[in-house]
């Protein structure tokens, strides 16, 4: 499996887009602190960014390498290697390079404008970690889709919808739900619908920690109290944890049962 | 010939002491014949000199029943003994300059102060510091007095066991002026205060209020510094008054506020800067404010109008970066903004005129959505928003209809940031 993902990896980190990813992050970093040179400002635009950007590029990028990577794939498939070796190695392999790009390019500006040395280094942390976490849930449901999909474009399509519905359409019914059930307690349940998304769940984790949070009033005050205790915290993570294995597994099923 | 140059001497020098005689200056120091300022102030007859020289006094509830003048030299300490009152002033005409106060008492059921006046005229409090008090400058029923150049400051956490820096009740021709107040619980309150001017206060880091005004009618307030108060400034329930030039700074947090206005009537709101606070003005039930040329940058809610707010006038005020312009609670609108410079602004100007061609809307979709369920500020930031605002903004649909700025300005209005 390792030898998997070390040519996945290799392959991946010399391919040209790998390296439009990367520089892409390099250039927003240092734009957005040469802009405005406030570090904190500079990572809440940069959660903006990150929680739609990094599920799309992963379910782009996951979905067009697993395509593209078919003649290679079924090379592999012929040789006496178990299944799961083959597509867990895979997919470790784009969403390690992927991570990789979106790490090295944005660390490199932050770190050069002093990062290390100032209070925002948890929350950059915890942005980078958002991210990373981000781009393998979303890879590993585009290979999903990819192997379930003989048809390209329409694997293309369900992965467009998949990222359009977590990233928009999921905020759209929360949002509609909310104002329907406005004469209902609805924190609880706000709470919960925004746990099971992933990306709401980032964007939600990143906020808290910043200024911006004291916006949130009341409702902010309730998530504040969740995710500040262990229990909300250790929930959270879980949850993300959940999100990244769920599919990976599926994705093993899938691949057993699959007749190439 | 000597004889003559003495007579002339004698009376160039006669007027000084005929004029000096009856105000007299008497010295308070450790080694001097008067030791105590008690001492001292028993000494002294009407309109003299207490000169009190470096050194730490007992001050506990001085009482100064004449009009005296109470000077204190660089170094000069009255302590409280953490008892009760340091000084009481009873008499009009009384100055207290240049002292030190410290320990004065603290109580849950008396209201001690460093410096306490009552039913006085013509006083004036000038360049003390007062530290750690539990209220700093106390003064009720008082007429035409100057406090000015004090600095009062406490380090106090709860607002239940921490005073005010400056307080008056039932007093009208006040001039506050100079002073620097924080850690107390509001750093100015004033209640029931007339014909007063608050004037180049810094008031800071208070727990509740930087200024806080109940009931105080045809007062000014001008040119001060509000920065990261508890929860702002706060003016309620009075007419007639100015705020100019002043400036509110970082007032941030979950229930905190720039400027609160509730129950206001004929308010002048001009020149001000908000700058990072949750909410930069709030308004409540207020009626016939003109806000002019105000600098709005970088607040949560730059205006929060809740209801009953009719015949304001929002004219040539920069809004900058904040995440909401305006936000309403109704559908009503008898509210007019004209003029403004709006940074989320995107329209042209054909004729160059250097006003907008088209009209702005200040009130975002998401904005109203939040007003009506509270609960979906949680999608604050999510790209579906940024889409239905933008839709809205195409479209209107349920915003309010008149609530627009029809002569929006193309560039920002420039107003000196430093002051």
């Amino acid at each position: 499996m390792l030898k998997i993902l070390k040519y996945t990896f290799a392959d991946l980190i010399r391919s040209r887009w790998s390296y439009v990813y990367l520089a892409f992050y390099l250039i927003l970093g240092f734009v957005l602190l040469f802009l405005n040179n406030d570090l904190s400002k500079a990572v809440i635009t940069l959660m903006n960014i990150i929680v739609v950007l990094t599920p799309m590029i992963g379910t782009i990028f996951g979905i067009m390498y697993f395509y593209s990577a078919r003649e290679f794939t079924e090379l592999l498939l012929a040789q006496p290697l178990k299944r799961s070796t083959i597509f867990i190695g895979q997919y470790l392999g784009i969403a390690l390079s992927l991570s990789f790009s979106l790490l090295v390019g944005l660390g490199i500006p932050f770190l050069a404008y002093g990062v290390a040395r100032s209070s925002e280094i948890w929350d950059f942390g915890l942005l980078l970690g958002v991210g990373a976490f981000l781009t393998f849930i979303f890879v590993a449901l585009s290979v999903n889709i990819a192997l379930r999909n003989e048809n390209r474009v329409k694997g293309f399509g369900y992965a467009i919808l998949l990222w359009l519905f977590m990233a928009v359409i999921y905020d759209g019914l929360f949002m509609i739900s909310l104002v329907m059930f406005d004469d209902y307690p609805l924190d609880k349940f706000s709470l919960v619908v925004s746990v099971l998304n992933p990306v709401d769940l980032s964007r939600i984790l990143i906020l808290l920690k910043l200024d911006i949070s004291a916006l949130l009033g009341y409702t902010g005050a309730l998530f504040q109290n969740f995710f500040g205790n262990g229990w909300g915290m250790f929930t959270s993570l879980s949850m993300l944890f959940l999100w990244s294995l769920l599919p990976v597994k599926l994705l093993v099923r899938t691949a057993r049962r699959k007749d190439f | 010939m000597r004889l003559r140059n003495l007579a002339i001497l004698y009376f160039l020098i006669l007027p000084f002491f005929v004029r000096a005689s009856p105000v007299a200056t008497i010295r308070v120091c450790k080694d001097c014949e008067v030791r105590t300022i008690t001492q001292g102030l028993e000494a002294a007859s009407a309109h003299d000199t207490v000169l009190i020289e470096k050194g730490t006094y007992e001050g506990v509830a001085l009482e100064i029943r004449k009009p005296v003048t109470l000077m204190g030299k660089e170094g000069a300490i009255l302590d409280g003994k953490s008892q009760s009152y340091i000084l009481r002033i009873l008499s009009d005409s009384v100055n207290v300059s240049g002292l030190t106060l410290i320990n004065a008492g603290r109580s849950y059921t008396r209201d001690y102060a460093a410096i306490y006046l009552s039913r006085v005229k013509h006083f004036s409090i000038i360049n003390n510091v007062i530290r750690d008090p539990f209220f700093g400058i106390l003064i009720e029923k008082s007429h035409k007095g100057i406090i000015s150049g004090n600095l009062v400051t406490s380090n106090r956490i709860r607002e239940d066991d921490s005073g005010n820096g400056v307080h008056a009740w039932h007093c009208s021709g006040l001039t506050i002026r100079n002073n620097e107040l924080s850690g107390l619980r509001d750093g100015i309150y004033l209640e029931f205060v007339e014909q007063s001017s608050i004037e180049d206060n810094n008031s800071h880091n208070n727990i509740r209020y930087g200024l806080h005004f109940m009931f105080s009618n045809h007062d000014k307030y001008l040119r001060n510094i509000f920065r990261e108060n508890g929860a702002g400034v706060a003016v309620m329930f009075s007419k007639f008054i100015e705020m100019k030039e002043n400036r509110f700074v970082q007032n941030w947090g979950t229930a905190s506020y720039g400027l609160l206005l509730k129950e206001i009537y004929d308010a002048e709101v001009e020149g001000n800067t908000f700058h990072e606070n949750t909410i930069g003005i709030f308004i409540e039930g207020s009626t016939r404010i003109n806000y002019t040329g105000n600098h709005l940058e970088r607040n949560g809610w730059a205006i929060k109008v809740s209801g009953g707010c009719y015949l304001n006038i929002f004219s040539a005020n920069n809004f900058l970066s904040n995440s909401f312009d305006v936000s309403y609670n109704t559908k009503m609108n008898d509210n007019r903004f004209e003029g403004n410079y709006w940074s989320g602004y995107s329209g042209y100007d054909i004729d160059k005129d250097g006003v907008g061609d088209v009209p702005y809307r200040p009130v975002k979709l998401f904005s109203y959505i939040v007003n009506k369920t509270p609960e979906n500020i949680i999608l604050l930031r999510s790209l579906f928003v940024d889409i239905i605002n933008f839709s809205e903004k195409v479209s209107p649909v349920f915003t309010p209809d008149d609530l627009i700025d029809n002569t929006p300005a193309m560039k920002r209005l420039d107003y000196d940031q430093n002051r």
